[in-house]
């Protein structure tokens, strides 16, 4: 099984299978619903691209929905200004982020832990506030950017008449909305997956590796590690505007609170809480983060005396007032708490419970080679 | 060299495996969503959805919203006293659901962020069924939902929001406005401040910079300058801003003598208390006393400036202090249930509900074109606003403003507004045609 999952086809095969029945799976926990799903893929790629900075370089960016911001506004602009197709608002989306993050990565990236995280946090906030007033013809203010009867379209009208009503984004005649717009960020979620796998096996991702555990002595045995840590978060910033122009795939709509710092923050949980430097821990994080955030906060006082009616009255009262604290507006709460107790007796996060639960079942010790440091450690000998 | 050819074969596969996997969701998906109009109820209930804030600046607005609907849904299923069933001109509604259906709903929390809402929105209408979305206690939301509704096909009732846009620029097919505008508090205002500060003033504006703020101060603007006011200067202060001084202290130096606060929410709290410690209203400028108005008023917002906005003037959708029998068979029946006064923000959600279940029943089915078509240019009385109109051009609601005033003498912790005058509907009547906008298609759409 273990030399199985190591190879790619297969691994690639077991990732595309899952990732594409979760409509199927998903339907007990309520959660098999278009845009649930759409956001399940989409936040997955935000914190598949946060960990490789993160996780591989150990740079902590507290700023990285600036770019998640920066593709959703490039996107919206190719459906107001070019066409309805969803190809170009992506490639504009993911190109623009990288294009922001070159230059912020290139000032950030002078300093590095405390320094770096602050500085990043400053520029998103900057970004921010430019998205929310001084920028207000481009991304119109705190309304949001939304598509519009007037826009010129130029490519669509070109091609066709403008029909009835606000045209739908679409790939090719298909409408992005619902199943499909899953199904196309689920694609886009395999191929980041490919992806991101590739760079943690790949020299590049063993180098960001080095520079995580010494980036002095990295530097001292004459290696110029600026390059790298540039590139791991240039790419990261793409992976995030991808997610932001998928967000407006599914959904043509861009409002600056999407770069505001708790969206940042919500990135770094969603890592620690699956497991920082995994391949697929950030993704479980994000879904956990998602579920809880869409599904959690619907539970109202009626939901919950439905949920339980199998106990007498007084008793039903009292476990729905105290549950009551937990759902609904208190999913905070609920989700304040999972992380408290991940971050205390799992640091490692989910992907850690899971090591440990593969390890107590081979009998101890068997389950070593599990970890991700062992399968870095090989190139090194 | 291998790697690249165990690349492709790896996509090839999981190519084929998205094949697969795509054609097996499908079948049953199409299945599922075979009917005439999104979410056409096919049970025995039907299900509403209410989307609120229920954390944030505007949370205090929310809770209140969310016992409205919950207040009305009861009324609907024929529980409790059946508060402005029994005033409403249309007698369409019998308590017994609507259409015989019961009414059941789901909630969500906005955030007052347009992104939330709209998941929150969307997660309602795909996944719990329902049938209408109503609520929201901004106007960036209200448009961002209100966009939503229309492409999906879902009719929306707007609650709270109060900027233009929503039934001007960005007006929908499916959405509809009960609540006043922004424009309607110029033109009901205009002529008080007229007679109450007479026609030679200069006026400062701060607003809170979104689509809200900017159209109220421009509504303002135009009912003052034509009363012969001078606009001294308009500052846009960032939302949430929480510390104002810095935008107060150049008030002072700058000759005006009317402070207006295109503020709402913690933000006029805010702003205001800092005014009047800053001793504005015991000033004396240009031989005139000093004054602030605070165009949008609500009762909640009274209670957290508390002695502060005694005196100053402002307009408001209702108040529970009128003494029509419709608002007093709401309040009678919201007191009892929640043990205090509702808020013009509960009146009108629990309004839009009732006009809404009442459209059904007069359509005769939920079809929303059918729907829409009721609700369009429906004239109706007993809500609390005397005579008001659904006007079919833009889906604002037609009716009488009050302009009201902070109470001098408070009788109770709730009994904090004066209305002035009661500016009837002809005059906050306007022509549609000035905002623009276009409302777009109305046929149905299945989900």
């Amino acid at each position: 099984m273990k030399q199985l999952l190591s190879k790619e086809p297969f691994a690639l095969l077991l990732f595309s299978a899952v990732i594409l029945t979760m409509p199927i799976w998903l339907a007990p926990l309520g959660a098999n619903y278009p845009d649930l799903l759409q956001k399940f893929a989409i936040y997955a790629i935000f914190a598949m691209g946060f960990n490789i900075l993160f996780g591989l370089t150990g740079y902590l960016s507290f700023g990285h929905a600036a770019f998640l911001g920066v593709g959703s506004y490039a996107a919206v602009w190719s459906f107001k200004l070019f066409t309805m197709n969803v190809l170009p608002a992506v490639l504009f989306g993911t190109a623009f982020a990288g294009g922001v993050a070159l230059l912020i990565g290139f000032v950030c990236l002078r300093r590095s832990g405390i320094y770096f995280s602050i500085l990043t946090l400053a520029f998103a906030q900057m970004f921010y506030n430019l998205a929310y007033s001084v920028m207000t013809p481009i991304t119109n203010g705190e309304t949001g950017l939304q598509l519009t009867l007037q826009d010129p379209r130029i490519i669509d009208r070109a091609l066709a008449p403008a029909g009835q009503g606000l045209p739908s984004t679409e790939l090719f005649g298909l409408s992005m909305s619902g199943y499909s717009g899953f199904y196309f960020c689920a694609t886009m979620l395999i191929i980041c997956f490919f992806i991101s796998r590739r760079i943690f096996k790949s020299p590049f991702g063993l180098t960001l590796l080095g520079i995580k555990s010494n980036q002095t002595r990295m530097n001292y045995t004459g290696f110029n590690t600026r390059p790298y840590t540039l590139t791991a978060f240039v790419i990261s910033g793409m992976f995030a505007g991808l997610a932001g122009s998928l967000l407006a795939v599914t959904d043509p709509l861009a409002g600056a609170e999407r770069m505001q710092w708790t969206a940042s923050g919500e990135v770094v949980l969603m890592t620690i809480l699956g497991g920082v430097g995994t391949l697929i821990g950030p993704m479980l994080g994000a879904w956990i983060i998602k579920y809880f955030e869409n599904i959690f906060s619907s539970f109202n006082d009626d939901a919950l005396q439905q949920v339980y009616s199998f106990l007498p009255e007084g008793l039903r009262n009292m476990a729905v007032d105290l549950s009551s604290l937990f759902v609904g507006e208190g999913w905070h709460l609920t989700l304040g708490v999972l992380f408290m107790l991940i971050v205390i007796f799992l640091p490692g996060g989910l992907m850690e419970g899971w090591r440990r639960i593969v390890r107590r079942f081979r009998g101890g010790g068997g389950g070593e080679g599990e970890s991700a440091p062992a399968a870095t450690a090989q190139p090194a000998e | 060299m291998s790697r690249l050819i165990m690349t492709r074969r790896g996509l090839l596969k999981a190519g084929a495996a998205s094949g697969v996997a795509l054609a097996a969701p499908m079948s049953f998906v199409r299945g599922a969503y075979a009917e005439d109009f999104c979410n056409m109820p096919t049970g025995s209930t039907v299900t509403l959805g209410f989307n609120v804030p229920q954390s944030g600046a505007y949370a205090d607005e929310g809770a209140d919203e969310l016992r409205a609907y919950q207040l009305a849904v009861k009324h609907l299923n024929g529980e409790g006293d059946g508060g402005m069933l029994g005033t409403f001109s249309s007698k369409a509604l019998k308590g017994n659901g609507i259409l015989g259906k019961k009414v059941a709903y789901v909630t969500g929390d906005t955030q007052t962020k347009s992104d939330a809402a709209r998941a929150s929105a969307k997660r309602m209408i795909e996944k719990d069924g329902a049938i209408m979305i109503t609520g929201g206690s901004s106007s960036g939301v209200a448009v961002a939902v209100q966009g939503l509704c229309q492409e999906t096909g879902v009719i929306f009732m707007a609650g709270l929001t109060h900027s233009n846009d929503t039934t001007g620029k960005d007006k929908k097919r499916y959405g509809f406005r009960h609540f006043f505008n922004a424009y309607q508090s110029g033109l009901a205002l205009g002529p008080i401040l007229g007679e109450q500060f007479g026609a030679d003033r200069r006026a400062y504006h701060l607003t809170a910079d979104y689509t809200w703020g900017w159209t109220q101060e421009e509504s303002i603007k135009n009912a003052t300058e034509g009363l012969g006011w001078e606009t001294v200067n308009a500052v846009r202060t960032p939302l949430g801003a929480g510390d104002f001084s810095q935008y107060l202290t150049p008030v002072l130096n700058s000759g005006a003598d009317v402070l207006i606060l295109n503020h709402y929410g913690k933000d006029m709290v805010n702003s205001l208390t800092q005014a009047v410690q800053f001793g504005m209203r015991a000033k004396q400028v240009n031989g005139k006393n000093f004054e602030i108005v605070v165009p949008l008023f609500s009762r909640l917002m009274a209670q957290g400036a508390g002695e502060n906005i005694k005196g100053i003037l402002g307009t408001t959708n209702w108040n529970w202090s009128l003494e029509d029998d419709a608002s007093k068979a709401f309040v009678k029946s919201f007191g009892q249930e929640y043990g205090f006064p509702p808020s013009q923000a509960a009146h009108t959600c629990y309004v839009q509900t009732l006009l809404y279940a009442d459209a059904c029943e007069r359509a005769g089915t939920f079809s929303p074109p059918q729907v829409i078509a009721a609700l369009e240019g429906f004239e109706f009385d007993g809500m609390g606003n005397g005579k008001t109109l659904y006007r079919a051009e833009d889906h604002q609601c037609m009716k009488d403003v009050l302009v009201v005033r902070g109470n001098e003498n408070p009788t109770s912790q709730f009994d904090l507004l004066d209305v002035v005058k009661i500016v009837p509907r002809d005059q906050v009547t306007y022509d549609p045609a000035i905002f623009g906008g276009d409302l777009g298609p109305a046929d149905a759409k299945s989900c």
